[in-house]
């Protein structure tokens, strides 16, 4: 569309921009976490006293405290404990909740607390919690018929969160009959989905209400847990989401507010409750993944079969993973077509720390294994991989899953550009190095629920206030909405003003994630903007006393018979064009009032067959490898946003960018430790993100914009499809030039060599 | 426990801004704490807590400096600059045209720290060339945007200063 600047930019130059940890009330309170110090233990005793007498100390709160509330949340799962209560099921999870005037006194009151565990047997992987009969979770907490959307958890205590399949036609025999069968196993780390504001919640409880102020990416989800929680209705509870410093899917959900809100609870008065680095890895990951993927291929190098495996290391609570490892397997077996198929998924409960969603949301897991498959059946049939790969891509309108919509995009396109500019700048290795390129293809049914409502009030003067409950976390969002409604409205976008999300007066959202933003809030926002038309001509023929339907919107203005107006001299078929503002001022009798549309999104209509779209990510990376060291040097990286249209080019080409990286991180350098029972790398000097001279050393960026989205002017949704075939581009590229095809990430200095000594060894043996 | 003739509290004097600032601060007061939390300067954030992130940077003295890992009382007798203070009423410093324009931020939440680091930079080294920039701006993380156009940002902002200075002594 165009070039909008960010509307958040001056804010957050001048560091002017309020963010969730900037949030302070009254006579606010803080609060330091006692945190476990076992992964699996019993609790035998909780020993408070130090701690009450330490100076400005208010409350010492432990899981008995908490009277009649609600103490476990858990949108799918009810499983996770505010404060651990009877037992611990990981090193760090929260068990004590210190609360005093400061947040000095908080935390040195903390280290007064003692508890006394009575240890069990650690179930710290996932293998070893499946084969174990020590269970993390005693008892279940699902009732009977319980659903979230389309996940419906199983009541189990063998230390299964979840596990779910998808099926067609008879893989095995398939695969039996199949010309080539390519096996392909991998592992992906655990990983901390670092965003550089850390989780914090402000919680004020007061007689019938709750107020939040967190970093919560759903504030609608969180209020529907504290509601349930805190026995109060809906209305009652405020969540109010300001500006939060990234999200990338891991503010996903409830997270802090329960203990915010319990302690205010306690302790009456408003609680703060803030982490650090170590204590927001305490708090979420994303779900660690052993895949297994066999292809059977005919003598063309058609597929024929998919069979896979997905175990994934859910952590000690469920959180999010259900969901993600049913995602995960949806997007397992690639945006291939696939005669028969058998995917199962298991989501193990482990004595770490929980998983949940994370950007991408099971798709980089799977495509590591799937796109990975691709490149070392290539090699076995001695086809190009991207010919392989066109050989098999879905066209636009085939299923992909039966039921779901039909594939809005051109994949095989989108591969040949990438598979392009790969290759314009192809370069030859520098002597010690090794060179390595791959591309890697993903599909995600994208855009969650379509369930988005948008007020749009238009004021005397015709500028306008949009009222949604999206979350800016840095996507954009309140720029691109605005965009949206500043054209539908024939406004410029200085006249859209977008404000936070706030329970309490933006309407309903389901979620800010699954890149669904610009596509279902985008849709809901044209509603509501069409509503309001509807509404300015309503008013307009009543204030000039005719038929609704003898005024007419065109160009932004209202057209109202000039004869019904009371003016002489013209024909009946002259109009005059009013613009709204002048058609609100006429109608209330003065400089005054406003006009109000409302846009509802609903599985209806565009959005009636989900998913909302199919988010693509099509990648292509060149690496270099240092032959001495390992060191892996990202030359080119390309990326296509195939998005069916840019409301804000800059914009996407921002998410792709920023989505790659994180892909980087996750190939090249992210994972987190555990050594028995503890997290060795809990911070951020040995847990490694991308920093600037990590970023590749050219990047290509390039958009598709066929119109083919059911979003707003066929708009499609950006945000994950760049990050989710990362992993995969480069592990196979990497495999490429060392030699060897790797199998677990992230690619450190230290794998890759043993990658090229094994290589070595390989060649030297003959 | 402490011995009780150990002091807790000292008085630091320093200028904020420009601001006068005679404070009573507890020894262990960090600086990113006493900005934000005494001085209401929210615009200086914290991340990582051990010097790696560098989002919580200011300068002192004209040096960048990690705010959550210097202490408050160790500002005393110096000049402290922060986010609040580089823009001059309406008008914006340079980096921060060069970041608006350069579409160099997302969430927003490492932004103070990179432009505080590019103005210590190009303060300095006025002359600062692309390796300069990549080498100082290598000590900040930012999640959102891969980098690219933090570098364009501070590129920009570092050759229109440069043509400034040119054009003043001209």
């Amino acid at each position: 569309m165009t070039a909008a600047p960010r509307s958040d930019a001056w804010e957050k130059v001048t560091g002017r921009a309020c963010y969730a940890v900037d949030a302070a009330l009254p006579n606010m309170a803080h609060a330091a976490v006692v945190r476990s110090e076992r992964a699996h233990a019993r609790i035998v005793g909780i020993d408070r006293a130090e701690a009450e007498a330490a100076p400005g100390v208010i409350a010492v709160v432990t899981a008995e405290d908490l009277g009649d509330l609600g103490r476990r949340f858990g949108h799918i799962v009810p499983d996770h404990a505010i404060l651990a209560e009877g037992k611990v099921r990981y090193f760090g999870e929260p068990v004590t909740v210190v609360v005093a005037e400061t947040p000095h006194q908080a935390a040195d009151a903390a280290e007064l607390v003692w508890v006394d565990y009575d240890d069990l047997p650690a179930l710290t992987d996932a293998a070893t919690a499946l084969a174990s009969d020590v269970l993390i979770h005693e008892q279940s907490y699902v009732e009977p018929g319980q659903k979230f959307l389309d996940v419906a958890p199983a009541a189990s205590t063998d230390n299964v969160a979840h596990r779910n399949e998808l099926a067609w036609g008879d893989a095995e025999a398939a695969l039996a009959a199949a010309a080539t069968v390519v096996e392909t196993t991998t592992t992906f780390p655990l990983v901390y989905g670092y965003a550089m504001e850390t989780y914090n919640a402000l919680a004020d409880w007061q007689p019938g209400s709750l107020h939040v102020v967190s970093t919560a990416q759903h504030p609608l989800m969180v209020r529907r847990e504290l509601a349930r929680m805190f026995s109060l209705p809906l209305a009652a509870v405020r969540v109010e989401v300001p500006y939060i410093g990234g999200g990338y899917g891991s503010k996903s959900y409830t997270k802090l507010e329960p203990l915010a809100a319990a302690a205010s609870w306690v302790a009456g008065r408003p609680v703060k409750v803030t982490t650090d680095v170590e204590a927001a890895m305490y708090t979420t990951r994303a779900d660690g993944a052993l895949v297994t993927v066999r292809t059977g291929f005919d003598s063309g190098g058609r597929i024929v079969a998919r069979d896979i495996d997905i175990r994934f290391d859910t952590g000690a609570y469920a959180d999010n993973s259900p969901l993600v490892l049913t995602k995960s397997i949806n997007r397992s077996f690639g945006p291939y077509r696939m005669p028969n198929l058998r995917v199962r998924g298991v989501a193990a409960y482990t004595n770490t720390s929980p998983a949940s969603s994370y950007r991408g949301f099971g798709a980089p897991q799977a495509a590591l294994a799937g796109e990975l498959n691709m490149d070392m059946a290539a090699e076995e049939l001695g086809i190009d991989p991207v010919e392989l790969r066109r050989r098999n891509l879905l066209a636009p309108g085939d299923t992909l899953i039966e039921g779901k919509r039909p594939l809005d995009a051109d994949l095989v396109a989108d591969l040949d550009a990438v598979a392009a500019a790969l290759e314009q700048h192809a370069a030859e290795p520098t002597p010690g190095t090794l060179r390595g390129r791959a591309v890697a293809v993903t599909a995600s049914d994208a855009g969650a629920s379509p369930i988005s409502t948008a007020q749009v009030r238009m004021h005397a003067d015709g500028s306008v206030t949009l009222l949604v409950s999206s979350t800016e976390m840095g996507q954009g969002s309140r720029t691109a909405l605005a965009q949206i409604a500043a054209r539908e409205l024939c406004v410029p976008i200085e006249a859209v003003a977008v404000g936070q999300s706030d329970t309490r007066f933006t309407p309903f959202e389901w979620t800010t994630g699954a890149s669904r933003t610009t596509t279902v809030v985008g849709l809901a926002v044209q509603a509501a903007c069409a509503d309001l038309w509807d509404n300015l001509r309503d008013r307009a023929a009543e204030s000039a006393g005719v038929p609704v339907d003898e005024v007419r919107v065109s160009d932004g203005l209202i057209h109202v018979p000039l004869a019904a107006r009371g003016e002489s001299g013209s024909g009946a078929d002259t109009v005059s064009g009013l613009t709204p503002a002048e058609v609100i001022r006429q109608w209330f009798g003065a400089d005054a009032g406003e006009v109000v549309g409302v846009g509802v999104v609903r599985r209806d209509g565009a959005t009636a067959v989900l998913p909302p779209f199919w988010e693509i990510g099509a990648v292509g990376v060149e690496v270099s490898v240092d032959e001495a060291t390992g060191e892996v040097t990202v030359e080119h990286l390309v990326t296509v946003g195939d998005v069916g249209y840019a409301v804000n080019p800059d914009l996407v080409k921002g998410q792709d960018l920023g989505a790659a990286t994180q892909g980087l991180g996750i190939a090249l350098w992210e994972e987190m430790v555990y050594d028995g029972e503890q997290l060795t790398n809990p911070n951020l000097v040995e847990y490694r993100v991308p920093r600037l001279r990590d970023a590749p050393r050219r990047v290509t960026s390039v958009l598709a914009e066929r119109g083919d989205g059911a979003g707003p002017y066929g708009a499609t949704g950006a945000g994950e499809g760049a990050l989710n075939p990362v992993p995969a581009a480069v592990a196979a590229a990497v495999g490429r030039a060392v030699g060897i095809w790797p199998t677990e990430l992230p690619l450190t200095p230290p794998r890759v060599w043993s990658l090229l000594q094994q290589a070595q060894q390989f060649l030297g043996g003959g | 426990m402490t011995g009780s003739q150990a002091p807790t509290s000292t008085v630091v004097r320093c200028h904020v801004n420009g601001r006068d600032v005679e404070m009573l601060v507890p020894v262990r007061l960090t600086v990113a704490e006493l900005l934000r939390d005494r001085l209401g300067l929210t615009g200086t954030k914290v991340s990582c807590e051990m010097q790696v992130c560098g989002v919580c940077t200011v300068l002192v003295d004209g040096n960048p400096v990690s705010s959550c890992a210097t202490l408050a009382c160790d500002l005393d007798g110096t000049e402290v600059l922060t986010v609040e203070g580089l823009a001059r009423g309406r008008d914006l410093h340079p980096v921060q045209e060069a970041f608006m324009s350069a579409n160099a931020l997302q969430c927003g939440f490492c932004t103070p720290g990179f432009i505080m680091m590019a103005v210590g930079l190009l303060d300095t080294h006025p002359d600062a060339d692309q390796a300069d920039i990549r080498e100082w701006m290598d000590g900040n993380l930012c999640r959102c945007t891969g980098y690219e156009p933090i570098e364009t940002a501070v590129t920009v902002a570092a050759s229109g200063l440069a043509a400034a200075t040119a054009e003043a002594g001209r």
